[in-house]
């Protein structure tokens, strides 16, 4: 049981898909100016992480590796997560509409996201079982909640700034996104001393 | 070679399962999506303004297409759109109500001043979250622009530290009443009116003092209006324009008022100006 609060606590701070691995930038940068996009979009990823997982951890497994073809990991998974988020939006548009709008365009979006695809692939790499490869994309997920959670919040306080005109816009955005990230080094360490 | 295939094959066959899956579910669980949407869609504006009260073109096409929404709702496609609308849907046309924004002050630098020396961005909403006001009125217009931005049609000038509309322009989508931080701009049917140009709620005396063209609350308004369309409601007199027309001697609030806060304006806006609208 420690041990998977371990990986989802390290997945949620330490190892912050966003802040500290730099995955996904992309949607941290451009949904996260109003809080509700930002927490629809965070929702969708968190959802297609899990789902992604739970399709690629047996594929690699009982398909890739047995056969030795582990070196078609990045290709077969892109595949897969593509196919298998096509495929929510189509079930989730017929039996649960509600859900489907709530995701919005955000579902669609992120079937090629580098986030999604560097979870799936370090859950291999790190040799987790099925489980904790499930419980560690749930935290992957949550971290980047979080991450874009937070980050609306700097952005919104932003707006309101008295900014130099050479830093408005993307300037000072990258510049709070990277004092944002600056201070999750501070949960380094942290984890692995709370259970020690 | 062997090695390219095994490569090739399994990959192959990967992507023909996963198109075969996704073929198969986009025809079995595919959602009817009424085929008027898109025609509907196309006859209107595309301004996005929500003026019709549903997010967004696609939204108003959509509620039209099922819910059976009224057809004269699209405040910017005018008659134009309620005509064609109601022609595309086979439902009987109602008149759109045109509407213009009035905004309700008329303290320009003529009639009041500025309270404090403001410094902070150019912005009315910043204005008011720091000094609640920057002029001696804090219902009134802060000046500052914020509707003027927010328009999308360029309608909304500041004249005299006050926001003006140019209700030749306007096209009524109310864009502008969400984004001043006072709520002074209100939608109003386009023709000639009479408009109460202040916001004051307070006591007679107070907004005297804050503007010497503010609405006093004496209720002189009141009692010359033979519609009864008027009231005083918090010290500032309100117009209820389901009634204002009918009173037979129009304009005569506005040329008995105290302080001159009520105003007889032409408001004929851009539909009528563009074309003169044949009334069944």
């Amino acid at each position: 049981m420690t041990k998977f609060i371990i990986i989802l606590l390290t997945a949620v701070f330490i190892n912050n898909y966003v802040l500290t691995r730099f995955l996904g930038i992309c949607p941290f940068l451009g949904v996260s100016k109003k809080l509700g996009q930002a927490t629809g979009m965070s929702l969708a990823v968190i959802f297609v992480m899990l789902m992604a997982t739970a399709a690629t951890w047996p594929i690699q497994t009982y398909l890739l590796n047995p056969n030795g073809l582990g070196y078609l990991q990045t290709i077969v998974f892109i595949l897969v997560i593509a196919a298998l988020v096509q495929f929510v939006e189509i079930v989730l548009k017929r039996y649960i509409p509600s859900l489907h709008k709530a995701l919005g365009v955000y579902l669609p979006l992120i079937t090629t996201n580098c986030a999604v695809l560097g979870v799936t692939i370090l859950n291999i790499d790190e040799g987790y079982t099925f489980a904790e490869a499930m419980v560690n994309s749930l935290g992957s997920g949550l971290g980047f909640f979080l991450a874009m959670v937070m980050f609306s919040g700097v952005r919104s306080c932003l707006e309101g700034a008295d900014i130099p005109k050479s830093f408005k816009g993307l300037p000072i955005t990258l510049i709070a996104a990277s004092i944002t990230s600056l201070s999750f080094l501070g949960f380094s360490g942290v984890i692995e001393n709370l259970f020690a | 070679m062997e090695a390219i295939l095994t490569a090739v094959i399994p990959v192959t066959v990967i992507g023909l399962i996963c198109a075969a899956v996704l073929v198969a579910a986009s025809k079995i669980m595919a959602v009817k999506e009424n085929e008027k949407i898109p025609q509907i869609r196309e006859k209107l504006p595309g301004a996005n303004c929500g003026a019709c009260g549903y997010a967004g073109c696609d939204g108003y096409a959509k509620a039209l297409a099922e819910e059976g929404a009224p057809v004269n709702l699209c405040v910017p496609g005018g008659d134009t759109v309620a005509k064609e609308l109601s022609e595309l849907l086979g439902v009987e046309f109602q008149d759109v109500v045109e509407q213009v924004a009035v905004v309700h002050c008329s303290g320009d630098c003529n009639y009041t001043d500025d309270s404090v020396d403001y410094q902070g961005i150019k912005s009315c909403a910043a204005a008011k979250q720091i000094y609640g006001s920057k002029g001696k009125c804090s219902y009134g217009c802060l000046g500052m622009g914020d509707c003027a931005n927010a328009c999308p049609s360029k309608a909304i000038c500041i004249e005299n530290s006050i926001a003006r509309i140019n209700t030749k322009v306007c096209t009524g989508c109310g864009i502008c009443t969400k984004t001043c931080p006072n709520e002074l701009i209100e939608l109003v049917p386009d023709v000639e009116r009479v408009v109460v140009t202040c916001n004051n709620r307070d006591k007679g005396a107070l907004t005297r003092k804050a503007c010497s063209n503010g609405c006093i609350g004496c209720k002189k308004c009141e009692k010359v209006c033979t519609a009864s369309a008027i009231k005083v409601v918090d010290n500032l007199a309100r117009i209820d324009y389901t009634k204002c027309p009918d009173c037979g001697d129009f304009g005569v609030c506005a040329r008995e008022c105290t302080t001159g806060c009520i105003v007889t304006a032409d408001l004929s806006g851009i539909h009528r100006v563009k074309q003169p609208v044949e009334k069944k």
